[in-house]
């Protein structure tokens, strides 16, 4: 985008737009929606992980006060369609994924049946009155065991847990380990997380039968994907479905999705006739919304005595849960891509096993693929800096490819857009005086403490992305148009839920036609206003969706000069736009204002005939490829030797996330990703027993942390461009999750180094750590 | 069929008086989110532990997932709606905005009242304390550290003003 005057809102940290609305109570998310005659629906859910559905009875239920209507899977099969996977993944096995089970349920919350209610508590009430009887069936809950020859199958039809296998080999690995003279084999879980938005998935949808328009209300990321999906699975024509994503609170990949509840609701409103909601409450989102992480994955290691990386050899499985949701099998591959980290790396062969069991299907959750990738290579370094003896900072600047290196392309074939890992390592020893540190440990050991340093240096995968490498677009569209009155209103395919984007485009927009954020309006989230689009999800908002938006401003620009050039006689070439004027170049005296332009363009009696009236403009921006945002994190962390719990007593980051619209917004961006990460490291883990009942169903047993639980940080930044978009914005969703949990287990693991600990896996809990100072780790 | 048996309940809800049938059954939550269109309380979970649902009742800080609406009888209660008076933002409203101290807002307006009660019994937290009197409330957004920030800089407007709001 060619600003016309240096940024005057852009770096800015503007206070949020949406702000006053959230604050006040007056935002409306979907369970705020109350509809005249609206029905209330509640699932009946399986208890049991694997089960052949032996009869199911509606009558007691149906005969409850209240009840409406009470469907059994079988009721719905053929007028709901299953539930679709989007991937490109040879030879994937895609068993029927049916929104409501029929015959058989695969997972401890599976949806048996749906009853539709006067209210909710009635509707809640009669779900408990289906009877089913259930033929329970053997549970696969162990993702490696499941891909034994003669395991028990979640899906007998498809004769195998295995749903796909995908190997990567690039390079010599084999010659690498037999020339390597240290060789590390290490077992590295990431165990299973529930997201916990803190808004429940809703879903409302109304049928108006005069226009046949069905509008449905959901909690999510990708109101577009749900209009798309909804018209294939419902049948109802894609032109008249409106999708509206209202207010949404928190996402973090869960809600980047294609839920059967969606497709449930939408399809009674229509059969009903009636207004409907659906609100599972934090219980059915527990069992019924995406989980996240959940990887096992066996990894050597081939290094020199210097430290130098050599190879990188795994077998990784990943659990996929009981079905494919919309993205769940292509999660891990970006694992695959990303395990390189910011190293220099030729020789990697990776097997991918994607692999079914009896428990809730996982897919994106905030890093997608990326924590897990860094969780490995950065405790892949601190490995190997324990086998060689050197520093883990020494070991890291001797891998990282050089500052000038880039565009740089990894050994999995992703070029790295570009980068600077020495700046920001460096900045973050400088804030942490690290040898200092180091010093303060040694005192510190000696007095008996256990204390530990932790660093990870990342790099991510942003800005997804470019359409060629995605499966169904990977462009952002936006519109732009100013009105009459001056007032400009952007209308973008994004879908921000607490990102923010309202202000950061308001400030693109504002330094691009000379206006105040405040002369801006933001919509986003409703599929009439804003019709095409592909949502908020893997740190594009920015990247993709601003992109887009900084073209619709380049492309007004233009068209107000071209009538400014007109108007004043000159050419247009000559026209300069600057702070809200226009005029020729060298003479200010004969400048218009911006809004005179406006007028111009509606009015239209003085344009001539090769200009059209009105200004506005729409955009797809398609990247050349994904960003890669990068920096370098660090923890200071104390154990207690008595309990294990671990403390951490600071937290430093220095990211780099390219061009920063609004750094307050950054830095809010990178607080709650880092807290999630920490989150990982030491607290949460989705926890099944062997009969593949989920242990951890309830905010009573699932440990989000609280306000206690999570430390104040200290963030710096660098800023290195992408040259892949307009905006120099690499993206920032991310990182946080991305780089901290890495950085939290190293510095745990430092801390137990007197008991010579080489590993732990998440979460750190203090049993856990107890144990490894037992020397059970 | 049995008839229900409905409960009138009187109760002042940001200085409206209101007078009710309820189910005895229904929680304070449902009842001012459904009955009083009261909806900038939000419920997170079943088990009492996200806070998303917290009001003031007599000033203080309260689950309303945890009361039925008969136990509210009689009470005075503040919601999120309540809390700004003509239209000038309170201290912590403010700072919020001020500090970034949300992003989805889903937990703002809980975490929002849990504050104000915490400020009312010590004008002059630090952040400890802060986070302490906040253990009630999840956010899963912000990493706590602007919401601590906002609560810190509105105990400090809201002395510079001389005290009570
Ligand atoms: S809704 Fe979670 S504590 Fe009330
Ligand atoms: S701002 Fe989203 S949960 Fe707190």
């Amino acid at each position: 985008m060619s600003a016309p005057t240096a940024p005057k809102f852009i770096g800015a940290p503007i206070r949020r737009k949406e702000d006053p609305r959230l604050i006040t109570g007056r935002a409306t998310y979907t369970d705020d929606i109350m509809l005249p005659r609206m029905v209330h629906v509640a699932l009946a859910r399986s208890p049991e992980a694997h089960a052949r559905i032996a009869s199911i009875d509606t009558s007691a239920a149906a005969a409850m006060p209240g009840v409406v209507e009470v469907y059994s899977g079988a009721d719905l099969k053929d007028v709901i369609a299953p539930l679709p996977c989007v991937h490109s993944i040879e030879d994937l096995k895609e068993p029927s994924h049916p929104a409501v089970a029929f015959e058989e349920v695969r997972y401890a919350g599976d949806a048996v049946a749906v009853v539709v209610a006067e209210s909710a508590v009635q509707a809640q009430d009669a779900a408990r009155e289906v009877v089913v009887e259930y033929e329970p069936l053997p549970v696969v809950v162990d993702v490696v065991a499941a891909t034994a020859e003669g395991s028990d199958l979640v899906h007998a039809d498809i004769g195998t847990n295995i749903a796909f296998t995908a190997v990567t080999d690039v390079g010599d690995v084999d010659s690498a380990f037999a020339g390597a003279r240290v060789v590390i084999e290490e077992r590295f879980v990431n165990q299973r997380q529930i997201p916990i938005a803190i808004e429940p998935r809703a879903v409302v949808a109304d049928f108006d039968a005069g226009y046949d328009k069905l509008t449905v209300w959901s909690s999510t990321q990708v109101p577009h994907f749900v209009r798309l999906l909804l018209a294939a699975v419902c049948g109802h024509p894609e032109t008249k479905i409106r999708v509206v994503a209202p207010e949404v609170g928190g996402g973090f990949g869960s809600k980047l999705n294609f839920y059967a509840e969606e497709a449930i609701v939408a399809y009674l409103a229509k059969a009903l006739r009636r207004p409907v909601k659906w609100n599972g409450g934090r219980t059915e989102d527990i069992l019924a919304t995406t989980h996240g992480r959940d990887q096992v994955c066996d990894l050597s290691i081939a290094a020199d005595d210097n430290g130098k990386l050599l190879a990188v050899r795994a077998t990784l499985y990943q659990d996929l849960g009981a079905y494919h949701q919309l993205l769940t099998p292509v999660i891990p591959g970006l694992t695959v891509g990303m395990l390189p980290g910011c190293y220099t790396l030729e020789h990697l062969q990776v097997t991918l096993h994607g692999v079914f069991t009896n428990k809730t299907p996982t897919d994106a959750y905030r890093g997608a693929g990326r924590p897990e990738a860094t969780f490995m290579i950065e405790r892949a370094m601190d490995l190997i800096a324990r086998a060689t003896g050197k520093d883990p900072v020494e070991v890291r600047r001797l891998n990282f490819p050089a500052a000038d290196a880039f565009p740089f392309t990894t050994a999995t074939g992703m070029e790295y857009d570009s980068g600077n890992y020495q700046a920001s390592l460096d900045k973050l020893l400088e804030m942490v005086d690290y040898d200092r540190l180091r010093a303060e440990q040694e005192t510190r050991r000696a007095a008996g403490e256990l204390f530990g340093v932790g660093l990870s240096t990342y790099v991510e995968i942003c800005g997804i992305g470019p359409s060629a490498a995605m499966t169904a677009g990977g462009w952002e569209a936006c519109e732009l148009e100013v009105r009459r009155t001056g007032g400009i209103v952007v209308k973008t395919g994004i879908s921000p839920h607490g990102q923010g984007q309202e202000t950061t485009f308001a400030q693109i927009v504002a330094d691009g036609l000379g206006v105040t954020p405040d002369d801006v309006e933001v919509l986003h989230g409703d599929t009439d206003t804003c019709e095409q689009g592909i949502g908020t999800f893997g740190s594009r908002g920015q990247a993709v969706g601003g992109a887009a938006l900084s073209r619709c401003v380049e492309t007004i620009q233009n068209k107000a000069r071209r009538i400014a050039a007109h108007l004043l006689e000159a050419s247009e070439d000559d026209i300069v736009f600057e702070a809200g004027k226009l005029f020729p170049r060298g003479v200010p005296a004969k400048a218009m204002d911006f809004q005179q332009i406006i007028d111009a363009a509606y009015v239209a009696s003085q344009l001539p005939p090769e200009i059209e009236p009105g200004l506005s403009a729409t955009h797809f921006f398609e990247p050349s490829n994904f960003t890669f945002p990068f920096g370098a994190h660090l923890a200071v962390v104390a154990v207690d030797k008595d309990t294990g719990v671990v403390t951490i007593e600071r937290y430093v980051a220095v990211d780099d996330c390219g061009r920063v619209i609004n750094p307050m917004i950054v830095e809010g961006q990178l607080h709650g990703g880092i807290a999630q990460g920490i989150a990982q490291a030491l607290y949460e883990e989705a926890v099944y027993d062997d009969n593949g009942q989920l242990l951890t169903g309830s905010l009573m047993d699932y440990a989000v942390p609280k306000a206690t639980a999570i430390p104040e940080f200290e963030l710096a930044r660098t800023e290195t461009l992408t040259p892949v978009n307009p905006l120099g914005a690499k993206g920032v969703g991310e990182a946080g999750t991305i780089a901290s949990s890495a950085a939290v287990i190293n510095a745990v693991v430092d801390a137990l180094s007197p008991f010579d600990v080489a590993h732990l896996n998440m979460p750190a809990s203090p049993q856990k750590v107890w144990r490894a100072m037992q020397g059970g780790g | 069929m049995t008839r229900i048996k409905m409960t009138r309940i009187r109760m002042s809800v940001n200085g409206v008086e209101h007078t009710h049938e309820v189910e005895a059954r229904t929680l304070l939550v449902h009842f001012l989110r459904e009955t009083l269109g009261l909806t900038g309380a939000h419920v997170g979970c079943e088990t009492s532990i996200c806070g998303a649902c917290t009001v003031l009742i007599g000033g203080r800080a309260v689950k309303s997932c945890t009361r039925l609406a008969v136990q509210a009888d009689g009470a005075e209660i503040t919601t999120i709606e309540g809390l700004a008076s003509d239209d000038e933002l309170h201290p912590l409203q403010q700072s919020f905005w001020d500090d970034h101290g949300l992003q989805c807002g889903f937990c703002t307006p809980g975490t929002i009242l849990a504050a104000h009660d915490l400020l009312t019994r010590n004008a002059d937290p630090d952040d400890a304390e802060i986070r302490h009197a906040l253990e009630g409330n999840l956010c899963r957004c912000t990493g706590y550290q602007n919401i601590v920030k906002a609560v810190r800089s509105a105990a400090a407007s809201m002395r510079e003003a001389g005290g009570t709001t």
